[in-house]
């Protein structure tokens, strides 16, 4: 069982087997979690370089907790800016990492593309765990695995992601594995956080949150970064949370069984109320849950598949 | 004594005149002494040079470089600068004031023209700052920069944010018969942005520049042309808005010109996906929309853009080897323009004297400098091309000292063979 990808440097060129390769994987590696004594020598003796440009503490946490379950050694790279505040080039830092010989590298940063020259330039294996506003696979893949777990399926749901689309690399990798995965997906939110285009990835858009979320069987909402409310994109948090958050009232319109996800960190009132956030359809919790269980899947399938130990 | 010198055989394209026929060309005395049928015999005292199978034209010209010098010698000098253009069959470029110190006063012009004489290569024409410090507000000594050898006045790389600003340049400028480039970006609208806005910049996550930030400008810039009568000249259009503004406002008697680079007719901002994000398709304004290519392609045919111009911007690995969106905007081109744009007379969207009118008579034209023609008594600056020529472009070897390019490996077809500034060849 391997990838026919090196890198998972987004969903946009993954295949749908790749992706149930993934999630098949995280399901088997899950009960891992469960044991007495979380760990399994997988990986043993591997090198996992957490390499974060920008600053991320659950996402690197997953990815650590990830890698040491399965016994990689597991270092944390944290930069707080871009390497060109220290004189260097991104380029430097990236032939500096690899000549410490890492086995794999999960890259974070603030750069859309960052990750891909990396990967031009270094023979290890990277997985990108977020790049500016491009993708953030490992977020989609674990969003699937929620999904799937919940509903039993992804084919032939209908998936709203409501928020700031313009600025999201979850957005993006959601579109991107959703739809190859058999799901719609429809887009909401104001004209100003809706990029252009976006229906070419394969999205569909509305403006108004009540017309998507009827038909949902996913109701993803974003979190909107709160420097944005100052009013360029839109008047105030205080008419973002009115016309576009989902509260118990838009939670009425809903299916019966609908799922309410967010990639987290939530703003508690405004993109999404805390009866919703704490209600029933949510899963915010299970996606946590499962971002372990899936970057389990990745580094072993990426660094420790046997194929590799072969070669 | 010095001998005359025969360019013999070749095709002798010189839209100046009217001209492509096969023609022979005398210089003498740096000079163009005479165009001669080819069945005229070849008198004594001459030193003949085959063209066979070449076109022979007036000099080319590159009216938009930047040089680097003084103050980013690292990334090119005047000298290096100078080679780069011999070799990509240029006998003149003007070069923007956007250096460190800038061109903003006759000191720095006056050290770019001893340079660019030391270097004994391609005239090089300064470009003067339009306003002090290319800071948008006050303006530059300009009729100074004049006296010294600045043929027009440019913040280049920066727009001039402030209309009151730019209407009095325009006004004062025309009082000196100076042309003022326009670098037509509203940044407001492009803030942030890495590459053009569209469904490109929203898959790759990258924050858009729309076209609208240059067609605003363009507008405005057009309006105040008009509204003082002062010559205008807008630097690397690329939208297919900007060259309708240019077309309307043409017609209705303007003095606008406008010139494009060869990347606008070349690439689009597909190519930044292809090439995963590599910085070298990283350039301000960023590479457009496929029905942008198309309109640069048809303002060529059509007169609408006056000229063809590089916008030669060298930058070495520490702009350049960064992330997309910190990477510093602009790619070299002297060494590729030429092979860039002969694509479009192979592909038959110009024809040869259209091509020479663009990337010679335009720009000497729009500059006032001398070039641009063979007539017999002008200078003896002359290209010579063959067209067929295959090569295969490979920037480590390029005069330029940098390489951001991206047309690293495209096979192109035609180079410049030879190169005569006033009948010295220096290529």
């Amino acid at each position: 069982m391997a990838l026919s990808v090196k890198h998972m440097l987004g969903l946009e060129h993954v295949e749908r087997e790749d992706i149930e390769t993934i999630l098949d994987t995280a399901a088997s590696l899950q009960e891992i979690s469960y044991r007495p004594v979380k760990k399994v020598p997988t990986l043993r003796g591997k090198t996992q370089v957490n390499l974060f440009f920008e600053a991320s503490t659950r996402t690197r946490t997953s990815f650590e907790i990830a890698g040491k379950r399965l016994s990689a050694d597991v270092v944390n790279f944290t930069a707080s800016a871009s390497s060109l505040s220290k004189g260097e080039t991104l380029a430097d830092t990236a032939r500096n990492i690899w000549a410490m010989r890492p086995d794999i590298l999960v890259v974070r940063h603030a750069a859309a593309g960052a990750p891909h020259l990396l990967a031009k330039l270094m023979d290890t294996p990277i997985i990108n765990a977020g790049d500016g506003a491009h993708e953030h696979p490992t977020q989609a893949l674990l969003d699937l695995f929620t999904v799937r777990e919940k509903k039993g399926k992804i084919d032939g749901l209908k998936l709203v992601i409501a928020g700031d689309i313009a600025h999201s690399r979850v957005a993006r990798s959601n579109i991107y594995g959703f739809t190859k995965m058999g799901a719609e997906v429809w887009v909401v939110g104001p004209p100003t956080l809706i990029p252009p285009g976006i229906e070419r990835l394969g999205a569909r858009v509305s403006y108004r949150l009540e017309d998507a979320i009827p038909e949902a069987d996913v109701i993803m909402m974003l979190r909107i970064q709160l420097e944005r409310g100052a009013g360029s994109l839109f008047p105030s948090l205080r008419e973002y949370a009115i016309r576009f958050g989902l509260n118990s009232a838009r939670m009425r319109l809903a299916k019966p069984g609908a799922l309410v996800m967010h990639p987290g960190p939530i703003n508690r009132g405004v993109e999404i109320s805390p009866e919703v956030a704490d209600g029933p359809y949510s899963v915010i919790l299970d996606q946590v849950e499962a971002g372990v269980a899936v970057r389990m899947a990745l580094l072993y399938l990426l660094c420790g598949g046997s194929e590799h130990e072969n070669a | 004594m010095e001998m005359r010198t025969l360019i013999k055989g070749g095709r002798l394209v010189d839209p100046s005149q009217g001209l492509d026929e096969a023609r022979d060309l005398l210089m003498d005395k740096g000079r163009i002494e005479a165009i001669l049928d080819p069945s005229s015999k070849v008198t004594t005292g001459v030193k003949v040079v085959e063209a066979e199978g070449c076109l022979v034209v007036p000099g080319l010209i590159d009216m938009h470089v930047h040089l680097r010098e003084p103050g980013h010698e690292y990334k090119e000098t005047i000298a290096s600068g100078a080679a780069a253009a011999a070799a990509g069959g240029f006998v003149a470029v003007a070069c923007m004031a956007n250096t460190k110190p800038c061109n903003d006063c006759a000191a720095v012009t006056d050290y770019i023209i001893e340079k660019a004489k030391a270097a004994k290569l391609v005239h090089v024409y300064p470009i003067g700052a339009a306003t002090a410090g290319l800071l948008g507000e006050g303006m530059a000594e300009i009729a100074d920069l004049k006296e010294h050898g600045c043929v027009a006045v440019s913040d280049d790389g920066r727009p001039i944010v402030n209309a009151e600003v730019a209407r009095r340049l325009l006004e004062y400028c025309k009082g000196f018969d100076l042309p003022v480039i326009s670098h037509p970006e509203d940044l407001n609208l492009s803030a942030g942005g890495a590459m053009h806005e569209g469904y490109v910049s929203t898959q790759l996550g990258l924050q858009g520049i729309p076209a609208a930030a240059e067609e605003v400008m363009v507008a405005r810039d057009i309006l105040l042309a008009e509204l003082t009568g002062a010559r205008l000249h807008l630097a690397h259009v690329s939208t297919a808005g900007s060259i309708r503004l240019v077309r309307e406002a043409k017609a209705r008697g303007v003095a606008v010109t406008c010139e494009t680079a060869p990347h606008y007719f070349t690439l689009t901002h597909e190519a930044v996906r292809d090439l995963d994000y590599h910085t070298s398709a990283k350039m301000n304004p960023p590479l457009r929309t496929e029905e942008d290519r198309a309109a640069v392609v048809q303002g060529l045919r059509d007169g609408a853009i006056d000229a063809i111009a590089s916008d030669h911007a060298p930058h070495s690995s520490v702009e350049k080897d960064v992330e997309f969106s910190l990477a510093m905007n602009g790619i070299i081109g002297l060494e590729t323009s030429l092979g860039l744009s002969l694509r479009l007379v192979h592909e038959g969207w110009l024809n040869y004297g259209q091509l020479v009118e663009r990337m010679s008579c335009g720009p000497a034209r729009i500059l006032g400098i001398p070039g641009g023609t063979l007539k017999p008594g002008s200078p003896a600056h002359v290209t010579v091309i063959d067209p067929n020529q295959e090569w295969t472009v490979d920037a480590a070897q390029f005069q330029s000292k940098s390489r951001n390019s991206p047309f690293q490996g495209w096979k192109l077809k035609g180079r410049a063979t030879q190169v005569w500034v006033e009948g010295k060849r220096i290529l």
